[in-house]
């Protein structure tokens, strides 16, 4: 049979008698008459270098599977891994509500056949909004680094100011994030963190604030760990010099860390993976900006905003906020842009909201601050580390330092690997200050046994047994 | 006529905001407490927080019971009419097409979702194979050299390309501060360049839809850093003159992007690097079967020349030949850095990759070819209804969309195309009208993909002639509607547009409001 022919299960229309009754409804002799406009020069005429189909689903699953059997995830071995991005449990309604067809596959419907997808992310904003204590919250963004720098360009269009300043401490992607986005008009300017702490280094903010400065940027807890105690000082600095504060959260921290608005920060933004989202490769990624409901603010979010409408049957309906606002609407004359995000993500950190409650969230930030606590503290004792090796108080992500062990980080990581341990991320690239130091994460997932068994395998690649 | 008689109704349960649902003390879940080991040792560690920095309240959480958590949330989902509920032809420039379950399998394993994506190479060659091969099959479908998936969307795409244009020229030591695009390419197409510093110039269309080359030419100069255009555009039409625009801006020193978002009826069939671009970039959501997850995750495939390859975002897949190994190549010379955490949507292109799979070259032939076959035929019947035009390209035909204009129907009846978008959803559809402006009048964009049947096609059709007869017969009933879908009709848009009405959470609509919606001004 030619392949021509095939019946592809998801080609409805490859039937060939059909295909004839099409083009003789429209007119045509064959498909090749409908590329008339694509100039004869254009056309491709090779083959593509591409692989047969599977003509079954069963062969396709094989393949893949064969494919995906060659990862060995983090559920298979002890992981310690974050940075940002970590193991949590997720519920399993999380996953049930964000495979549903109608969530998976809907797009860009409308109000009414699509009420539900209006309301679930107006609730979203609703909850996460409680969570960080402010009246207005973006559907989602790309993820917490597209958030922060979307924040950090909205910061500069309310105070009419092209400079920000960001800490040396960032995640260093999320900085390159930043100074790309940010690029060309405006200026991103480093603040040094003090090496002992892990927190801003107040004398050097200090020298660097100016009425020029726009916004002050922060990660409460910091992508070191540490919580930023002196936040309250920083937004005070930036405050007196008519700048705005922009505070970068994890959301699973606020059941037990104060919201940012409470030490005054004007915009506050974050990642929402914690809430009930697989880490997929760092796949699962979903920002947030969130903001006082001030319409001098309000103007300036590139983001979609929903809306709570009335309707002529006394319902909840739902709609767009400001759509002037966004490229959608105005194109170049509009405020960044925006496109597909991460809406799906944001359905998803609803239901884990929802399900937690104000319990839930204050257990799991309790659970995740005193699993980590033990880790770091048990981890000090053995001879040559230095744990936690910065001293501010820090929630879930903690640094070990190496340097009068005799080990650098890579050997450590390594041979934790061969005893089945994910490690910590290797710091001694981005932060050489810090010398042979790791970054471990710990969670809600780990058990006092998963942390013992680390400690114990540390030990041991530390006394060379 | 009520507008009832529709046949159809969607779900409506007058399912209560979430906030309405609390019950005191109810628990969703229950989260894994510290060991006694742990705390016994440890004391308590939340004391040490620094008072300041410690959440005093506990959030205004709804406190609910794990069933009605998840009764809300199934409620809510069917009240949402998710592609694979309807004909989803209405969403044009979205490519509505099916989203094959059984890559879902291969998203929701744990050896993909429990991957963390800094674990060392070797436990990672699975995932990193499989990027590298759809960066080949990329490259093959346009052309191109280099793939990088890290953009999270086509407008994210869009971005990345004006941030490699603004490298580039900087790397040349030239000065180029403009971008040009067409008033039918994507509006992210103007915005982004935009936020990059550059001035955008916009090249119209003449009356028949094509933009000219001597548009072109009258914009194109020293000053033109790139090109951005979207081919086929908005109204489905392919430019026939897009190689000599690309020619022209070549000659003028510009570079040329060619935004791709939606390939669906040219794969295999035409491609970027025939036509002389620099750079595109395809949606993984829109041509190649991701789910769209109610706007996102998507994933915006950007791929460029040997040339422009090290500008890319870092870091891309590679295969050491020696050691058959994958990995992640930081190593660009000219590198922008990074536009998104890590490697970009990851299940976007696990799900791209066993799409592909299952259609191999020929199939993805086919679902070109199919898919224009598809529009054309519902173009065909599109126009036998009264009151319904295609506007330009008179005589030819289209490639996968059409953007259709009701100016007649809206002329004879008062009913314009909002009203009908409203009245579909009795019907069980989708309707989307045309990015902004609207310079075809009363637009509708319809885009019938291959995933169709001829049958689901002829029932779209209907609709529409139905909705017509309709406005015809009774154009009042047709602007009162929905009357079949989870709400009725919508107040007026000073609930979205004042900032004194406006409320974008419940604790603000609880500050502006009591009961249902009375202002507590006054208060």
């Amino acid at each position: 049979m030619n392949k021509d022919q095939i019946v592809h299960p998801y080609i409805p229309n490859t039937v060939p008698q059909v295909q004839e009754e099409m083009l003789a409804a429209i007119g045509a002799k064959s498909i090749d008459e409908l590329y008339e406009l694509i100039p004869d020069d254009l056309l491709f005429k090779g083959k593509l270098e591409i692989p047969d189909g599977y003509q079954d689903e069963y062969s396709l699953r094989r393949h893949m599977n064969e494919l995906l059997a060659k990862n060995v995830p983090t559920s298979e071995r002890l992981s310690f891994l974050g940075g940002g991005c970590s193991p949590h449990y997720v519920p399993a309604i999380c996953d049930v509500i964000n495979s549903r067809s109608e969530f998976l596959t809907a797009y860009a419907g409308e109000p009414y056949e699509d009420h539900g997808r209006f309301q679930a992310l107006f609730e979203y904003a609703s909850m996460l909004g409680e969570l960080i204590d402010m009246d207005v919250v973006s559907v989602p963004t790309y993820d917490g680094s597209q958030a922060a720098a979307s924040a950090l360009r909205m910061a500069c269009r309310i105070t009419k100011r092209s400079t920000v300043i960001i800490p040396r401490s960032l995640n260093p992607d999320r900085a390159s994030i930043i100074r790309n986005y940010c690029y060309p008009q405006i200026d991103v300017v480093m603040v040094d963190y003090d090496k002992r702490s892990g927190l801003v280094d107040m004398e050097d903010l200090k020298s660097k604030m100016s009425e020029r400065v726009a916004g002050v940027y922060l990660d409460n807890p910091s992508f070191l760990g540490v919580i930023e105690t002196s936040a309250q000082e920083i937004v005070d600095l930036a405050h007196e010099q008519g700048a705005l504060c922009v505070v970068g959260v994890d959301p699973i921290s606020l059941g037990v860390l104060a919201p940012p608005s409470q030490y005054g920060a004007d915009l506050v933004c974050g990642e929402l993976q914690s809430l009930g989202i697989h880490m997929y490769y760092g796949g699962g990624r979903g920002g947030f900006i969130a903001s006082a409901d001030e319409q001098r603010i309000v103007s300036e979010f590139p983001t979609r905003l929903f809306g709570i409408v009335p309707t002529v049957d006394h319902a909840w309906g739902f709609g767009d906020v400001a759509w002037e606002r966004t490229s959608f609407a105005s194109r170049e004359d509009s405020k960044e842009y925006v496109g597909t995000m991460a809406a799906l993500w944001g359905i998803t950190a609803g239901v884990y909201l929802a399900l937690l409650g104000p319990q839930g969230m204050e257990d799991v930030g309790c659970t995740i601050m005193e699993r980590s606590a033990y880790a770091a503290t048990e981890l000090g004792k053995i001879e040559g580390l230095s744990s936690p090796a910065l001293a501010a108080p820090f929630f879930q992500e903690f640094v070990v330092n190496l340097d009068g062990s005799g080990k650098t980080a890579r050997q450590m990581n390594d041979a934790l690997l061969e005893m089945g341990i994910y490690g910590g991320i290797d710091l001694s690239r981005d932060f050489p200050e810090l010398g042979e130091s790791l970054l471990l994460s710990v969670t809600e997932v780990h058990t006092k046994e998963d942390i013992d068994r680390l400690v114990g395998s540390v030990r041991q690649v530390v006394e060379g047994r | 006529m009520s507008g009832k008689e529709t046949g159809f109704h969607q779900a409506c349960w007058n399912e209560p905001v979430v906030y309405a649902l609390t019950s005191p003390g109810e628990r969703g879940i229950l989260i894994p407490s510290t060991e006694d080991g742990i705390k016994n040792r440890m004391g308590d560690v939340i004391s040490r927080i620094p008072d300041a920095m410690r959440r005093k309240s506990a959030a205004n959480l709804p406190e609910m019971g794990q069933s009605r958590v998840l009764q809300h949330y199934l409620r809510l989902a069917q009240e949402t009419l998710g592609r694979d509920l309807n004909i989803d032809v209405g969403q044009g420039t979205c490519t509505m097409k099916y989203n094959p379950p059984i890559n879902e399998a291969f998203v929701t394993t744990p050896k993909l979702a429990d991957l963390h994506p800094l674990q060392d190479e070797r436990t990672v060659q699975g995932v990193l194979e499989i990027v590298y091969r759809l960066d080949q099959f990329m490259r093959e479908i346009s052309g191109l050299e280099q793939f990088s998936f890290q953009p999270g969307g086509g407008s994210h795409a869009i971005y990345t390309m004006a941030t490699m244009v603004r490298a580039y020229f900087e790397e040349k030591g030239e000065e180029r501060d403009e971008i040009v695009t067409t008033l039918f390419s994507h509006p992210s197409d103007a915005a982004a360049p935009r936020l990059k510093g550059y001035k955008v110039i916009i090249v119209p269309a003449d009356e028949d839809g094509f933009v000219k080359l001597s548009s072109l030419e009258e914009v194109v100069s020293q000053r033109t850093a790139a090109l951005f255009i979207t081919n086929p555009e908005d109204t489905g039409i392919f430019n026939p003159h897009i190689k000599e625009f690309t020619d022209l801006v070549h000659a003028a020193g510009g570079l040329c992007g060619y935004d791709q978002a939606n390939a669906n009826g040219i794969l295999g069939i035409t491609r970027a690097k025939e036509a002389g671009f620099d750079m595109s970039f395809f949606n993984l959501h829109k041509t190649f079967a991701s789910p769209h997850g109610c706007g996102g995750p998507g994933s915006g495939a950007i791929g460029v020349t040997k040339e422009l390859a090290s500008f890319l975002p870092v870091p891309l897949i590679d295969r050491n030949e020696g050691s058959g190994r994958y990995f992640l190549n930081y190593d660009l010379v000219h590198s922008i850095g990074k536009v998104k955490d890590y490697y970009g949507v990851i299940p976007a292109v696990v799900r791209a990759y066993a799409w592909i799979m299952s259609l191999g070259a020929e199939g993805l032939r086919q679902v070109a070819r199919v898919a224009v076959l598809n529009n054309n035929y519902l173009l065909h019947k599109m126009l036998k209804i009264k009151g319904v035009d295609a506007p330009f390209a008179p005589g030819k035909h289209r490639l996968e969309q059409v953007r259709y204009s009701w100016e007649e129907l809206t002329r004879d009846t008062g009913v314009v195309t909002t009203d009908i978008q409203r009245r579909v959803a009795d019907y069980g559809g989708h309707y989307w009208m045309s990015h902004e402006p609207w310079v075809v009048p009363q637009p509708v964009t319809l885009e019938p993909t291959e995933s169709y049947s001829k049958t689901e096609l002829d029932k779209y059709a209907s609709i529409m002639e139905r909705i017509s007869k309709e406005a015809y017969d009774d154009p009042e009933m047709v602007k009162g509607s929905p009357y079949n879908s989870t709400i009725g009709k919508m107040a007026d848009h000073s609930y979205l547009d004042d900032p004194k009405k406006w409320a974008i959470t419940w604790r603000a609509y609880k500050r502006k409001y009591r009961g249902y919606f009375e202002p507590r001004s006054g208060d």
